[in-house]
């Protein structure tokens, strides 16, 4: 813009009036996202509300409670629930571990080798992605049960399903590992260093965020899966994972003695993971904006 | 359908560019589906070739070898053996003898049994130590066919092994005849860090990949040609047989009128495919526009706002689920507060009427997939090119002209094959229906095929409902998964085909 235009007043108009729409237009955005906000957070507010209410079980039409009280969380100690947060513990802290050298190892191999197999391996599996997973849980619930490892001995057999198949969500961090200039391999190369001094030494010190990234999805799915646990644990109470377990309070036959200590189990498994969550967000927003640019 | 030259088509009006771009879209399925079917025949091809040169190959090196190559074809590591090559030589005599071993003692007996998969189911016998009848078990149908497919399994690798150690034996001879040195152990185990460090690092991924999904999966679709269900388990209570076609031709017949089965599927596919368009859609445009307006100069707290919405992403989504559709039950808090204020005499059926249900699952989804969306184009609109805005605001283009012209079809162009991934994985998106109504309004007409079908019930939840039901029809329930995956194979091939973005792997490298 030249100088002359400050001065002008058919621009200084126009220029006022861009400011007023511009304000107008920020309000109304204000106003939604004000609204969006209370909507997103209102589930929230209510669940721990309730959570604290002591004078009724049962699902009552009301937010406030009417009597306050830390009976519902006391009284998670008379059930099993501690068993089930136990296990989704040990089940999500082994899965994150396993998971996450499973992933990275297929994913750096496919990212960086060129190897007679490697576009054939990756159609195949894109195919047997295209499978529900589901179809597969008939078989694997039978073998496991025939290897004693379902109902109170479910957590085994979890951890196995979860990490056998889990080379098969190596896209995300490919992407990563593709952004990663090749020349610092072919450099360390010529220095004298093998492939794999090169993953240890040179490739996984950067790749820092999407170890974490892996590490973090590891550590979450175990938390919300659902399908996999209740086939797994068939029924049986002290092979359940919290979704599984909760779950079952909310049955017709259980809903009005245990709907307040539902939502304190939910109050109690929803903080650790929602803090950890939001810790490493940055990691989680980038490994999901790559895995999405990449597709 | 007309090809226009650039310039003829730069003279048309927009309509007929739209029109024209829309024809071309759909003249080119055809195209793409022949494409399809040309690439796996040229596979195939490829594939009986392969096979061809490999017999010629194995030919050659039987014709052209010494007594050690000749005697590698039937003591597998000979040739490594004897000459100097201990390791792989022990690898691969111990792998024939663990065969041999295997095939002799029970494989052989699985592979009997497979085309009939058992003779006799379990039976009362008398028994004289007890002086009364027991039940006793023989064949067991699953084990069979479970057994019989990972022999195949291990018959293949074994023609595998048994060929590399043929054209091992090959090399080593010309080497030793040219007087080459041959690779010894200490080099082979050197390169398991090096050069075919690969291998090393596939080893475990691909061991758990084929044992807990490929080989399920062939099971399961194997059970598609059986009667396996609740009632016919193969052991316990009586043995499972082959049938054929039968089960596809239940699922899927039409004849005078269809079944229930059909009938159902039919319906079950088309709410299927029209949640995963609604579910996916929705959440695109609108996570798009929540993204770009927090994204908007000026707009103050956007941390804030973006920390908000990632909290249903935080929160294991089972306790949102649960907690949200308990929120809209009958006597849920929604309801109550809503008779509270007086708006409404009587509860709305957020889940108790179909078209409510289903209105209500997808307005919920909306709820939970916006964050997603929100995150991953707040990260592509910062890599759009600010000097594309810059010139657009310089001739003047408005702030709609400027999201169609210039971000709808960069964000398209990016997140093509993404959206692709995200209709096929609204399509089994078990957690969102099962927790939210549990497939629920029940659907009257569909009593009387397995499993309670419900109005919102998507293909994969009828599935697990199949195989947790009283009669667990496992048959029918693997048909249901192969037919989801023809489904889900069709749509993402067809849309893969048409997409530019996907072509090029290495282009993006």
């Amino acid at each position: 813009m030249s100088k002359k235009n400050d001065y002008d007043p058919s621009e200084i108009q126009k220029r006022m009036g861009m400011k007023a729409k511009n304000r107008i237009s920020n309000t109304v955005i204000y106003v939604v996202l004000v609204i969006m906000s209370i909507v997103w957070l209102i589930p929230f507010f209510c669940i721990v509300f309730q959570s604290f209410r002591v004078e009724s079980t049962w699902m009552a039409g009301y937010v406030f409670p009417q009597k306050w009280g830390f009976d519902n969380y006391i009284n998670l100690a008379k059930t099993d629930f501690w068993k089930w947060y136990t296990n989704t513990f040990i089940i999500a802290v082994v899965v994150a571990a396993l998971q996450t050298v499973i992933v990275l190892c297929m994913s750096y191999t496919l990212s960086r080798f060129r190897f007679k197999i490697r576009k054939g391996l990756m159609k195949f599996m894109l195919v047997l992605g295209l499978f529900p997973g589901m179809l597969t849980m008939i078989i694997l619930y039978r073998v496991l049960k025939d290897l004693g490892m379902t109902q109170a001995n479910a957590v085994p057999g979890l951890i196995l399903v979860y990490i056998a198949s889990s080379g098969m969500g190596y896209y995300v961090s490919k992407g990563f590992f593709d952004t990663v200039p090749k020349t610092l391999d072919e450099a360390a190369r010529i220095d004298g260093a093998t492939r794999a001094q090169v993953l240890w030494k040179i490739i996984l010190p950067m790749a820092k965020p999407i170890v974490i990234y892996t590490i973090l999805t590891a550590f979450m799915g175990p938390w919300g899966d659902f399908v996999f646990a209740r086939y797994i644990s068939m029924n049986t109470s002290a092979g359940m994972n919290v979704a599984v377990g909760l779950q079952s309070w909310l049955s017709l036959d259980q809903i009005n003695n245990r709907y307040t200590m539902f939502c304190a189990g939910g109050v109690v498994v929803a903080i650790p993971v929602t803090i950890l969550f939001l810790c490493l967000q940055k990691y989680y927003v980038e490994g999901v904006t790559g895995g999405a640019v990449k597709g | 359908m007309a090809n226009y030259s650039d310039l003829e088509y730069l003279r048309l009006s927009k309509g007929q560019r739209f029109a024209y771009k829309l024809g071309h879209f759909f003249t080119s399925i055809p195209s793409a589906i022949g494409r399809l079917f040309a690439n796996i025949g040229r596979g195939i091809g490829k594939g009986v070739k392969g096979i061809g040169k490999s017999l010629g190959d194995i030919g050659s090196t039987f014709r052209n070898g010494d007594g050690i190559t000749k005697g590698s074809f039937v003591i597998m590591g000979l040739g490594n053996l004897a000459r100097g090559q201990i390791l792989r030589g022990i690898l691969f005599l111990l792998f024939e003898i663990v065969f041999i071993f295997y095939m002799v003692t029970t494989g052989a007996y699985w592979l009997s049994m497979l085309p009939s998969l058992g003779h006799q189911g379990p039976a009362q016998e008398y028994n004289p130590i007890y002086d009364t009848y027991v039940t006793t078990y023989h064949d067991n149908s699953f084990k069979i066919l479970l057994y019989g497919v990972l022999t195949i399994f291990f018959i293949i690798a074994f023609i595998y092994t048994w060929r590399v150690n043929l054209r091992q034996a090959k090399i080593n001879q010309e080497m030793r005849e040219k007087g080459l040195r041959i690779k010894s152990g200490k080099d082979d185990l050197r390169s398991l860090v090096d050069e075919s460090f690969y291998k090393t690092l596939l080893a475990l991924p691909l061991t758990g990949i084929i044992i807990f999904t490929v080989l399920p999966i062939v099971f399961m679709i194997l059970v598609a040609f059986t009667n396996y269900d609740g009632t016919h388990d193969g052991y316990f209570n009586s043995l499972f047989s082959w049938v054929g076609l039968e089960n596809f031709n239940t699922m899927l017949s039409w004849e005078g009128g269809g079944n229930v089965y059909s009938a159902t599927f039919g319906e079950v596919l088309t709410w299927t495919l029209i949640w995963a368009f609604f579910a996916t859609f929705s959440n695109y445009f609108l996570g798009m526009f929540v993204a770009m307006m927090i994204n908007k100069k000026g707009i103050k707290f956007k941390k804030g706002w973006r920390t908000i919405l990632v909290l249903t992403i935080a929160i294991p989504q089972f306790i949102s689920l649960l907690y949200v559709s308990k929120m809209f039950a009958k006597n849920g808090i929604v309801n109550g507060f809503l008779m509270d204020m007086g708006w409404i005499q009587t509860a709305l059926p957020f889940f108790e009427k179909a078209a409510w249900a289903r209105i209500t699952v997808i307005l919920i989804n909306i709820w939970i997939g916006i964050p997603y969306l929100m995150l991953i184009v707040t990260g592509i609109l910062m890599n759009i090119p600010a000097d594309l805005y810059e010139s657009a605001k310089i001739d003047g283009a408005s702030g709609w002209k400027q999201f169609t012209k210039i971000t709808l079809p960069y964000m398209l162009f990016i997140t093509g094959p993404y959206l692709v991934t995200q209709f096929t994985g609204n399509m089994n998106n078990f957690n969102v229906i099962f927790l939210l109504t549990g497939g629920g309004p029940t659907n009257p007409n569909a009593s009387g095929a397995s499993g309670s079908v419900g109005y919102t019930d998507l293909l994969v939840t009828w599935l697990f409902k199949i195989t947790t039901g009283a009669e667990s029809k496992y048959y029918l329930a693997s048909v249901v998964g192969i037919l989801i995956f023809v489904v889900v194979a069709l749509i993402t091939l067809i849309v893969y085909n048409l997409l530019p973005s996907v072509k090029n792997e290495e282009d993006f490298q």
